[in-house]
């Protein structure tokens, strides 16, 4: 989604969110991560307006003082930016992909599930699953920081099932063009 | 993998995990092998923060990171790794040959007989911030400077009345967000209205 991202030319405009909509926006983020609103709170304090930025193909990042902190696409589920991410790595659900997926991953490429049910790659148990169409943090064999924010394109137990084709959607990664800008 | 688990208590917000960035390619210390300047990144670190430096690089280090990864993938990617870092080598050289080549045309054009207008071309090359630069000829001038796209639709800066020696010398002591621009590359033209245009 940011392998190729110019503020210049792919930014359409920037709005400040009425506070109404900054509400939904806050009850929507705590009913999909796993997160408090006093953690929310830290990083997004209440009285802090929060800028809307729009993007090109339904893309919009919402940033605070210029900072990217969320991103939706369309109306899909909303993804934290990866730096967020790093400080709060238990916001979303959790997979793991082996060492050779790594560089793939780094290059943008969607996750396939071998890689992520092989040895080093790691799913949600079985009572833990994530439906398909959930936002989900990509970690890597060995590393100890997430790589990529992704969304499932099946459910987890599915994924574990078929064994085939792509698993998780990458939408933001580490070096894609959004990661390097780290103001808006 | 994350240090931090979900025992958030209910009350208390959780702390924010502090990630170190590698200063040379900006990813998580850990990840730096992955980018394009590994070489780089492990001279940073090394004089940064020796420990770290040992967790990541050393012998021990590298042979349990090998993983479940076989060893002739392992060579494999090393050799994918090197390719990468000598590309983007001659990328940053290649990028920094066109900057220094790149001109910066400062064009005098009159507009009618004593009155002149002020453009500056191609200072988006050196990584100026043309709205900023234009704020502050605008300032400095007490005149009105612009952002405007010249006849070939790139971007150039429009500086009222005739200010062509006063900007080179800006350029030249480097003045602000002006900083950074070789003289050599800097060319003052003068664009005289032709005869018997309106």
């Amino acid at each position: 989604m940011f392998k190729k991202f110019q503020p210049s030319t792919d930014i359409s405009g920037q709005t400040s969110v009425k506070s109404s909509v900054q509400r939904s926006l806050r009850a929507n983020v705590l009913a999909q991560w796993n997160i408090n609103p006093e953690t929310l709170e830290e990083f997004w304090p209440k009285k802090e307006p929060i800028t809307l930025v729009k993007c090109r193909e339904h893309i919009s990042i919402y940033t605070l003082h210029g900072e990217p902190l969320f991103l939706q696409h369309y109306d899909g589920p909303m993804l934290p930016t990866l730096r967020l991410l790093h400080k709060y790595p238990f916001v979303l659900p959790k997979v793991g992909v082996d060492r050779g997926a790594i560089r793939f991953l780094l290059a943008g490429a969607p996750m396939m599930c071998p890689g992520l049910t092989s040895k080093g790659g790691y799913l949600p148990a079985a009572d833990a699953a994530v439906p398909s169409g959930k936002a989900v943090a990509i970690f890597a064999e060995g590393k100890e920081h997430a790589a990529g924010i992704g969304i499932t394109k099946t459910d987890t137990e599915e994924m574990k099932r078929v064994n085939k084709d792509v698993g998780v959607e990458t939408m933001h990664y580490l070096g894609d063009d959004l990661w390097t800008l780290q103001k808006l | 993998m994350a240090s931090t688990t979900e025992d958030a208590p209910a009350t208390l917000p959780t702390p924010p995990v502090q990630v170190l960035y590698c200063e040379v390619c900006s990813f998580p210390l850990e990840y730096c092998e992955f980018g394009s300047s590994l070489t780089k990144c492990k001279e940073w670190l090394q004089e940064e923060d020796i420990d770290l430096f040992n967790r990541y690089y050393s012998e021990e280090a590298l042979q349990t990171k090998l993983g479940t990864l076989s060893l002739e993938a392992q060579t494999k990617l090393e050799k994918d790794t090197a390719k990468k870092e000598a590309k983007a080598a001659a990328k940053a050289d290649a990028a920094l040959k066109k900057k220094m080549a790149s001109q910066v045309t400062i064009k005098r054009i009159e507009r009618n007989k004593r009155k002149h207008v002020t453009s500056v071309h191609g200072l988006e090359a050196f990584g100026v911030d043309l709205k900023k630069a234009a704020k502050q000829f605008a300032q400095k001038f007490a005149t009105g400077a612009s952002v405007t796209k010249n006849n070939q639709g790139q971007d150039e800066i429009v500086v009222q009345g005739d200010v062509s020696g006063e900007i080179l010398e800006m350029i030249e002591e480097g003045a602000g967000v002006l900083k950074g621009i070789p003289v050599d590359n800097v060319v003052e033209v003068e664009d005289k209205k032709k005869k018997g245009g309106d």
